[in-house]
This record gives structure tokens, sequence and C-alpha cells, in this order.
């Protein structure tokens, strides 16, 4: 099993989440967060003072999936994320241990 | 003279007094010529001797009544009603407050820096406006479509507080109250600078600030005065006989008319509407500062309604009020009802809306209705704006905070409402019995004609005026700047810079292409910056 953490502008998020619902994904996890890659961000005045708006407001996504299908995740996110400027984001893959269903006590690709 | 004679007199001047103190000014409009209050006491009583007073009886002491005396209580009069006029005009000031809360409530925390900042400056505007030009257009006299004298920084020749006949000077329409011009000036503005006000709530989101800045100056310096002039300035509806206590046309329709035009010019929010047609949510970021802005207008609205008296009158201002409250009251619930059924569950946003609906509906008929018919008036309008807010969307107008479904909709059927419910007996002189109390349909063709020449004057003037801006340094933001918020893009500013609340609604149903488009249109620097 697979950890797919996605972080994606804001406004693509709605975009990102009926692509891979529409794929039969059926639970994701989001946060708001803030960050920065090589896009840097920019300043701004305040009352007179330079400021740097460096982190810059993004949305991370989180997708346990099956070792199978996590290709066709990412390229899912992609695709559904991309705007083609730059901030778009970044897709992590990270491979997962064990995974649990709280109400019923499955475990593993039982519980995705 | 003796002394029984004397008392006579007295109690004959104290009546005359009384009522004098107590009956008060009628309207914003011209009502029936108001008597000069300036009294003098008989010639034959100041000063005499009372000569048959007993000299054993310390009690037996004469009245003197004197012209100083009557003078000094004339100008109690003149005081309370200065007083009055004064407080309620700030009440009707700190709205400018409630319109600033609701609409950074129920729009998203990335725009908040921008829309207070228009409501903040849309009254330094229209103050300035207002001063410059707005007055003497509106109240001046002049022809039935506009004011020619006394234009210019409410500079026409005036002896206000003096009424009515012994009024000299160029603001004829405005002798019915007897305060001093400037009294009558910082109360006029107030609701000069709610008018304005109510188009930044129907053009929020996505307008750039230096374009609405320009456009409140146009409508509180022309649109809104010269629609003021035809209605309380002594124009051609008020001799039409439209009555329009505070205002429902005046100032919510004519803000709704050019809220629409604004609207309408600018196009929808990005992501408001899908392709398919489908009506996307935006909501709003605090409900708590939406809430607090509705309370703080229903506050406020205690000075716009009573206050059109614009004197002391004991007996209207507690029965305008109560009437306000009513229609709101009534309006408020009859909003939540109608979310609730057919919505499924009582909307916040619409209950608030609710609430205004029905103090916008009650301003034109406040002081002409019974507390009954203010019931029902506001139980209506509650009614009307859910349903109008709906009927927007689905005509792909996009209002962010329902101004023009509040504003325009219930301040044309507040217009109308006086047409139908109004009683002679409530203000006497003035409109007479409205449709459903006998007085035929005359008012409320009257009332019909004004709002149609209204509505015709404003949404084209507005339209014309808002396309001027548009051609020249234009009045919408980029897409970029929408889609990260306008308070960095027009600002440098951000409103809750430590933890921002992203908003993920709206922009994902642009598509590819159009993203693509709206990056063709961006400027290098907006590029190389980074920022979305």
């Amino acid at each position: 099993m697979k950890m797919v953490e996605a972080i994606v502008k804001p406004f693509k998020l709605e975009e990102v989440k009926e692509a891979l619902t529409k794929a039969g994904i059926q639970g994701m996890t989001v946060e708001e967060v803030k960050g920065f890659g090589r896009q840097k961000g920019h300043t701004e005045l305040y009352r007179g003072a330079e400021y740097s708006v460096d982190f810059l407001p993004k949305v991370k996504i989180q997708i346990l999936v099956s070792d199978e299908s996590a290709a066709k995740v990412v390229q899912i996110i992609t695709d559904s994320a991309k705007t083609g400027k730059i901030g778009d984001g970044k897709i992590f893959v990270t491979p997962v241990e064990e995974v649990i269903r709280i109400r019923t006590g499955e475990k593993g690709e039982d519980a995705i | 003279m003796n002394y029984a004679k004397q008392l006579f007199v007295f109690a004959a001047l104290a009546v005359t007094l009384g009522y004098f103190l107590l009956s008060g000014s009628y309207a914003q409009e011209a009502a029936a010529p108001a008597e000069a209050t300036k009294l003098e006491a008989p010639a034959a009583a100041p000063g005499a001797p009372p000569a048959e007073a007993k000299k054993d009886d310390p009690a037996a002491k004469p009245a003197q009544f004197t012209q100083g005396l009557v003078e000094q209580i004339g100008g109690a009069k003149v005081a309370m009603d200065t007083m009055w006029t004064l407080i309620a005009g700030m009440l009707v000031f700190f709205m400018n407050l409630g319109f600033a809360s609701v609409e950074s409530g129920l729009c998203r925390a990335k725009n908040t820096v921008t829309i207070l900042a228009k409501n903040f400056v849309v009254f330094a505007a229209a103050s300035i406006a207002f001063l410059v030009l707005g007055w003497g257009l509106m109240f001046g006299d002049g022809n039935p479509f506009f004011a020619t004298q006394g234009l210019w920084f409410v500079g026409g020749a005036d002896n206000s507080p003096a009424m009515g006949d012994a009024y000299k000077g160029v603001y004829s329409s405005i002798n019915w109250t007897g305060v001093p011009l400037w009294t009558k000036f910082f109360f006029q503005l107030v609701f000069a600078g709610t008018a304005a006000t109510i188009v930044s709530g129907a053009v929020a989101e996505r307008i750039k600030f230096g374009s609405f800045y320009i456009f409140s100056f146009l409508m509180v310096g022309i649109i809104y005065p010269v629609v003021g002039h035809w209605i309380w300035g002594g124009g051609w509806a008020a001799k039409l006989g439209m009555f329009d206590f505070a205002g429902s046309t005046v100032v919510h329709s004519v803000g709704g008319w050019a809220a629409l035009a604004g609207a309408i010019a600018l196009g929808p929010r990005i992501g408001k509407y899908s392709k398919d047609g489908k009506v996307q949510p935006l909501p709003g970021h605090s409900m708590a500062l939406a809430t607090l802005g509705v309370f703080v207008l229903w506050f406020g609205w205690f000075g716009f309604n009573p206050g059109s008296t614009m004197a002391a009158d004991a007996g209207a201002i507690g029965r305008i009020a109560v009437a306000t409250n009513t229609a709101a009251a009534a309006a408020t619930i009859a909003a939540s009802v109608t979310a609730w059924l057919l919505l499924g569950k009582p909307d916040l946003s619409m209950i608030l809306n609710g609430g205004l609906a029905g103090l916008v509906a009650i301003t034109a008929p406040c002081a002409f209705v019974s507390i009954q018919s203010s019931l029902i008036i506001g139980l209506i309008a509650g009614f009307l704006v859910v349903v109008s807010v709906l009927f927007f969307d689905k005509i792909k107008v996009d209002d962010p905070v329902g101004a023009i479904s509040v504003h325009l909709v219930c301040g044309v059927f507040g217009t109308l409402a006086v047409g139908l419910f109004a009683q002679a007996e409530f203000t006497p002189n003035t409109t007479g019995n409205g449709l459903f109390f006998g007085g035929g349909a005359g008012l409320l063709m009257a009332q019909l004609a004004g709002i149609v020449g209204v509505g015709i004057f404003v949404f084209i003037v507005s339209t014309i005026f808002w396309q001027i801006i548009k051609a020249t340094i234009g009045i919408r933001v980029s897409a970029e700047e929408e889609i990260e918020g306008l308070d960095i893009g027009e600002h440098g500013n951000t409103a809750y810079p430590d933890f921002v609340s992203v908003a993920t609604r709206g922009s994902s149903v642009m598509g590819s292409s159009a993203m693509a488009e709206a990056a063709g249109a961006v400027h290098a620097r907006e590029l190389s910056k980074g920022t979305v």
C-alpha cells in the first residue's frame, strides 16, 4: 500500500477531488498548508515596510492506495491539478506499513 | 386688563404652544405647508402690572408672558428637533459599519481587506460628493428634474430653521423641517452614503478598488441627488403625489439599480456558474461578522426611519420605530420559514437577508401605515428576498451578498406598499388612504410611476458610468488576481496574515483552456511573481 501525498493549489482541490472520486477513490484527507518550492513568493508593503510573502497557501491531499493503483492515482492528480504555471505543487509517494479501519478492525487492503 | 383675563390669555397661548410642540413635522416630502412657529405675545400683556393682584396673597403671582419667553420655548423646540435629527443621523452613519461587516462576512477571506476598504472609503467619497454638489442638486430650487440653485458647497441662501412661509432661501423643498441647515445636510448626507455603499456588496470580489471609488463619487454627486430631487426635492415625482418617507426608493432601490448595473457590467465571479449552468456556492468566511453587521444595520435603522421626521415628534417617532422593528422581525421569521421550506434548512445568510429585507420594505411606508400593516409588509418582504436571491442566481447575475434582492426588490415592494397600506390618519395631509383602505389606486399609480422613472434613469445612467469606467481604467481585476484574492493585488495587505483561510471553491470549473487564456492575458510581472 502506498500513501500518495499531493500538495496542490487551493482552488484546484475540487477538481482533483472530482477526478479522484470519479476514478473510484473512496476517501482522502485534506489539510491547509503553506509552502514554497522554487516558486518563491513576492514582496509587498505594509504601512511603508517591505515584507516577503514567501509561504503561499496550498492544500495537501493524502490518499491511501494499493500498490497497483498508485501510478494511476498520481496521473489523475497530475492531470487535474496542473495549471501549467509555476507553483502547481508536488506529489510524494511513500510506502505504508499498515492500515486499520477503526469501526470494524479490518486491516490491510480491506481497510482501504 | 384684569387678572382673570390674563389667565385666560395665558391658557390659550399655552394650549397653542402645546399643539406646536407635540404635532411636529411630517415626512421627508413637502407636506402641507407648515405654519411658522414664530409666535407673538399679545401687545397688552407684557409688563402690564396686575392691577388687581391681592396684596396679601403671595401665591397670586401673575404670568409674565413676554416675547422673550415665547422665543425661549420656540428655541427649545428647535433644539430638541436638532438633537433628535443629529442623533438619528449618527445612527445612520453607524450603519456603514453594518454594511462593512455583512459584506466582508459573506465574502471569502482573501477579499476581506478590499471589501472593508470599499465600505470605508465609500462614506468618505459620499461625504465630499454630497458636500460639493449632491446636496445642492437634490434640494435646491430648480426644475422638476434637477436643482439649478444653491448647487455648490451647500452655499445657497438659507434662513433655516425658519419654516414654511417664513423660509427664505433656495432649498425650499426641505423647508418643512425646523432644524438648521447643517443639521439638514448632515442627516441627508448619511442617507446618500447608505445608497452608495449598497453598490459595494453586489460588485464584491472582482471589482477594482479605484473603479469603485470613482463610481461612488458619480453616484452621490449625480445619480442619487437627481433622483432625490424628483422625490424629496420637490420634483416631478413629488408633484405626482409619490411618497417615500425614509427612502425605499430614494436610497435603497437607487442603490439597488446601480448595484444591478454594476453586477451585470462586471459579470459573475470566476467559478460561480459552472459550464452546465449549475450554481456553485462561494460561502462567506465569517457568519459571525455577517450577523454582527445585520444587528448594527437593524440598530441604525432606528435612526433611518424615525429620524426622517427630522423633528422630535413624540407622537410619530415611537410609532415609526415600532413599525420598523415589527417589519424587520416579521421579515426575519418569514425568511426563516421560506428558506426552511424551499431549501430544507434555515440558511443563516438568508435569514439575515430577510431581516434587512423587512427593514428596506418598511422604509417608505413607516410613517403612513399601522403597526399591523408593517407586520404584513415585513412578512411579504421576508418571503420575497429569499426567492429573489434564488432568481438572480438563476439568471446568472452574481450578487455575493444579496444586495440586489434586499435593496432593489424590497425597495420597490416597500414603495408599492405605501400605495397599498397607507392610512390617512397617521401622517395627515400626505398620502391619504392606500388601496387597501379605501383610497383607490391613485396613490399606488403615483408610486408605480416613481418606481419606473427612477428605475429607468438609475439603471441606464449607472450602466453608462460603469461602461465609461470600464473603457478607461477597467472595472474588473485580472483572473489571476481574482483567484489569488483581491487583498494582495489591490492593497498589498492581507486581512489574516498568520493563518490565511484558503478558498478552495470556485475557479476549479474554469477548465484548463480557460486558465490558459487567463494565463495568456497575464502581465509578465504577474507570471514571474507566481503568486498563485
